[in-house]
């Protein structure tokens, strides 16, 4: 078994209410946190070398040593628990069986720093969830831990569940506090940052709840123990949502730095390809990371072992690599049609796009339609190339990095497959009956 | 595709006013806008799961915004439906990994069983049929949400005969 530091008091009976999550340990960081300086825990989680667990991996430390203290405006803590990358179904499971790691957490980082007031933005699809989260900062608040004068400290603070309404790009962190606002989901142009202009034009952080869940460890055993976990560039543990083709979807805790093949094909984790088939692809790190066929997940270009770390991941950049990301991980067997999957990804960008930017409004439009006809056997060869040059000119060009969520998994399947593609636009009857991921030599050059 | 007129009169129930009133006293001072999306949610709990102008209004006024911010908010986010919907919305998930483990086949016989095509409501009103994207439950799939329930693994069609029976006892037992 790995180390666990999420997950380790998660089978414990009752652990959902305030009383046995208390009994066993919990909320003591709170309690070792509010005799501390706030900015001596902002070291602390500097020091554990974490990672935002929402997909970017940004520094968290880092990311809150830049909020704006000084002008001494209201600061702002915002837990992004929207959830809505295809194949992440991580920060429900916390959430769900372990609500009041979340409450510690935002109880800690909020003091950290030094906001008074904070909101958990979950997904609205998440009904029993936020009924959930709304008993536990009761029953916290019943005891002293939320309020004002928190264990006679003198700080207040009070935590708001705010809920969403259905729309993929709220979890982009400004077109989050723009819904929170009680606005559309429209992402804002950066600079400036939340740290700076935020929430209601404050300071503001905005963390992943798996991040968030992380910091009472962190402060109970320092930084430092929590660099020792995983590996150099990659501190601690993660949580991974696996899914498709495998025989134990579900929500594993792994140590970072876990060859792939072993999270795969352990019994302690995925237990391998369903149904006796062969593995054909991997989506590692939810939807809007490239996909990777069977050899190159589970072997880097250099022919190393691929591990689930951040650097291990993302070895050999896009042409052979690709992200850790959300760690939603998806399996494909190999009956899966990888223009298909595809294709659904792009449909999903162009239903989620908020519309601002052209490139990502109309690119994602192209591509779903593209896809739809070489998907339908009504595809040219030119049509293979025109999907290439449409997601090159949606790349780097927009407002969000939707747009290029949107462009990477086009250009990691053409990339990767692209002899799938010719063969739906050459045979395209024979292709919807057969399977040519698995063929060997493409027959046209790449782009 | 903005709403339909109710033509009834909308007023939240006293006990919905409280929550009302405690989901605005949430915000700081002068941000009480920040209750839009939650006092929407609360319209369609109280009146039949979608929004009508009337009610779009009658928030409008009780926050003091002018109606059209909530058309573009309420028309932007894919939870508030703009049209009547039966007793029950069914909402099937159709995004990649739910559908390469059957969304699809869940799809179809939905369609079959209740004579209704996607966006449809059956004729005794009771279903309606909806796909959605990624609903954070791709390990479950096939999948579907209906109100506060998440329904995982409908991978067989005893297991969707014993949904829709039990939601249809549920009907009954309500009336
Ligand atoms: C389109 C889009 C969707 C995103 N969805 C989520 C999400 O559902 N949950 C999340 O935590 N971060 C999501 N992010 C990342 C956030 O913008 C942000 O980086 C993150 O919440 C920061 O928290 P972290 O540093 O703790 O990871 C998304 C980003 C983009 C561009
Ligand atoms: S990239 Fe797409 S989702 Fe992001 S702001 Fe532009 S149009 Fe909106
Ligand atoms: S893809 Fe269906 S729940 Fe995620």
């Amino acid at each position: 078994m790995s180390k666990k530091i999420l997950l380790d008091k998660i089978n414990i009976e009752g652990i959902k209410s305030f009383d046995v999550y208390r009994a066993n340990g919990g909320y003591a960081s709170v309690e070792k946190a509010l005799k501390m300086a706030p900015n001596d825990v902002i070291e602390e989680v500097k020091k554990s070398g974490l990672r935002g667990r929402g997909g970017a991996g940004f520094p968290t430390g880092m990311k809150w040593s830049f909020l704006d203290k000084k002008s001494g405006r209201p600061k702002y803590l915002v837990c992004n628990a929207d959830e809505s990358e295809p194949g992440t179904f991580k920060d429900r499971y916390l959430m769900e069986f372990i609500p009041h790691l979340l409450i510690e957490g935002m109880i800690v980082s909020s003091f950290a720093l030094e906001a008074n007031l904070s909101f958990i933005y979950v997904r609205g699809e998440f009904r029993w969830i936020i009924k959930i989260l709304e008993q536990a900062i009761a029953e916290a608040k019943r005891a002293g831990f939320l309020g004002k004068n928190i264990l006679g400290t003198g700080y207040d603070l009070e935590l708001v569940v705010q809920t969403g309404a259905g729309a993929y790009i709220c979890g982009e962190e400004t077109a989050l506090l723009e819904s929170l606002e009680g606005k559309r989901g429209l992402p804002r142009i950066k600079p400036p940052f939340p740290a700076v202009v935020g929430l209601y034009g404050m300071p503001t952080v905005v963390n992943n709840v798996e991040s968030i869940a992380v910091v009472p460890w962190i402060v109970l055993n320092s930084g430092e123990e929590y660099a020792k976990v995983g590996t150099a560039k990659s501190a601690g543990t993660k949580l991974i949502s696996a899914c498709g083709n495998i025989n134990k979807p579900g929500v594993y805790e792994i140590e970072l730095g876990l060859p792939v093949e072993e999270f795969i094909f352990s019994e302690e984790y995925c237990g391998g390809i369903a149904n006796g088939k062969r593995m054909k692809a991997v989506v590692a790190g939810g939807s809007s990371v490239p996909i990777l066929p069977t050899e190159l997940i589970l072997k880097t270009a250099a022919g190393e072992n691929r591990l689930m770390s951040y650097e291990s991941l993302s070895d050999g950049g896009f042409a052979t690599g690709t992200m850790l990301g959300s760690g939603g991980f998806i399996v494909y067997d190999e009956d899966q049609c990888i223009v298909r999957n595809t294709w659904n990804f792009a449909r999903f960008y162009h239903h989620e796009s908020c519309g601002q930017c052209s490139p990502c409004r109309e690119g994602t439009g192209w591509m779903e339609r593209i896809l739809h006809s070489i998907e339908n056997g009504h595809g040219k060869m030119s049509d293979i190339d025109l999907l290439w040059d449409v997601q090159r000119k949606i790349e780097g060009n927009t407002i969000c990095p939707l747009g290029d969520a949107a462009a990477w998994p086009v250009a990691s399947a053409i990339r990767h497959f692209r002899e799938e593609f010719e063969w739906h636009v050459m045979e395209p009857k024979e292709c919807m009956n057969r399977n040519y991921g698995l063929r060997e030599k493409s027959i046209m050059s790449i782009a | 595709m903005l709403a339909v007129k109710s033509g009834k009169q909308v007023e939240f129930s006293p006990a919905a006013m409280d929550r009302a009133r405690e989901i605005i006293s949430r915000y700081p001072d002068g941000k009480q806008k920040s209750a839009l999306l939650p006092l929407l949610h609360l319209v369609q709990d109280e009146f039949g799961n979608w929004l009508s102008v009337d009610s779009m209004d009658y928030i409008a006024r009780l926050l003091h915004i002018q109606p059209i911010e909530v058309y573009e908010v309420a028309t932007f986010y894919s939870m508030y439906n703009m049209q009547p919907v039966g007793r029950f919305l069914l909402e099937i998930c159709h995004t990649g990994p739910c559908e390469i483990r059957g969304a699809e086949e869940l799809i179809s016989t939905l369609q079959n069983k209740l004579l209704i095509k996607v966006g449809e409501t059956s004729a005794d009103g009771m279903f309606t049929l909806k796909r959605v994207e990624c609903l954070a439950a791709c390990g479950y799939a096939p999948m579907l949400q209906c109100g506060m329930h998440y329904h995982e693994f409908l991978d067989s069609e005893e297991k969707i005969d014993r949904l829709l029976n039990d939601l249809r006892s549920k009907a009954t037992q309500n009336n």
